[in-house]
């Protein structure tokens, strides 16, 4: 986006905390391209397929307030002994709000030691990130951590 | 030729968890974006990152442009033997870049 491009999504904005027309928003989000909750699901199943989700041995670690949505410091960790017969396969990152809703995939193996990644993100506005991790078990878990974000990435160079 | 910063101890005990950054320069962009003339910037990533160590791979990443400006990772392998753990990035158009760093095992 350019800055002359940021003026009318703000005033769209801030027109539907008045009315509440959602199809304002809508219409001004840049490239129509922002995915949602639904996207994110998506991106789970696409990754690693249809198994039941569980809650719990993930955790992610986010700022609880980020200033610059272009680049966030992320922690994912996955509770698991790390050993040859069980531990984390895959990890995951992913957003609900960012224009392609998967940030990133990890392999990890027994040798990893510590199912645990930090990278830095993007994040295209306030979201809840969602981790998922991938056993050796086959048995999938997730967990989330959400960020306030006051200058999303995307509206700025 | 980009930049690239490595972080890991140069000895380690047999079996310990050691720590490892990498760090590259690259603006990692994200093809949603529009330049002073009002045109799409084109796409610009790194896709995939991966180290080997005593000849396993020990850790991969797919990245997407989610991923911020200079990708740094910050990840764990456990101290097996003496060698070179091998650091290597491929960018989206199959450019790659690698760094190794010498690990002695005591």
């Amino acid at each position: 986006m350019t800055a002359t491009g940021k003026t009318p999504l703000i005033i769209a904005r801030r027109a539907f905390l008045l009315t509440g027309a959602a199809g304002l928003v809508a219409a001004s989000l840049p490239l129509g391209a922002v995915a949602d909750a639904a996207d994110a699901d998506a991106a789970i199943r696409e990754i690693f397929g249809d198994k039941p989700l569980n809650e719990g041995r993930v955790t992610v670690d986010l700022p609880p307030i980020a200033e610059n949505g272009n680049s966030v410091a992320i922690t994912i960790s996955a509770e698991s002994p790390m050993t040859r017969k069980n531990h984390v396969t895959r990890m995951a990152i992913i957003s609900p709000r960012n224009p392609v809703a998967e940030v990133a995939l990890f392999k990890l193996g027994a040798r990893a030691g510590k199912a645990e990644v930090s990278t830095r993100i993007r994040m295209a506005g306030t979201q809840r990130i969602r981790a998922v991790a991938e056993m050796s078990d086959g048995t999938l878990w997730h967990g989330s951590a959400s960020t306030v974000v006051t200058l999303a990435a995307c509206l700025i160079g | 030729m980009a930049t690239i910063r490595i972080a890991a101890p140069d000895t380690a005990s047999r079996g310990e968890i050691i720590e490892l950054k990498a760090l590259i320069q690259h603006p990692m962009e994200t093809g949603y974006r529009s330049g002073p003339d009002g045109k799409a910037i084109e796409q610009d990533i790194i896709k995939s990152f991966e180290v080997t160590y005593d000849g396993e791979t020990v850790f991969e990443a797919e990245l997407k442009p989610g991923i911020a400006a200079n990708p740094i990772l910050t990840f764990y392998t456990r101290a097996t033997a003496s060698g070179p753990i091998a650091f290597t990035w491929t960018g989206q158009n199959g450019e790659t870049w690698s760094e190794t760093h010498e690990l002695t095992v005591e």
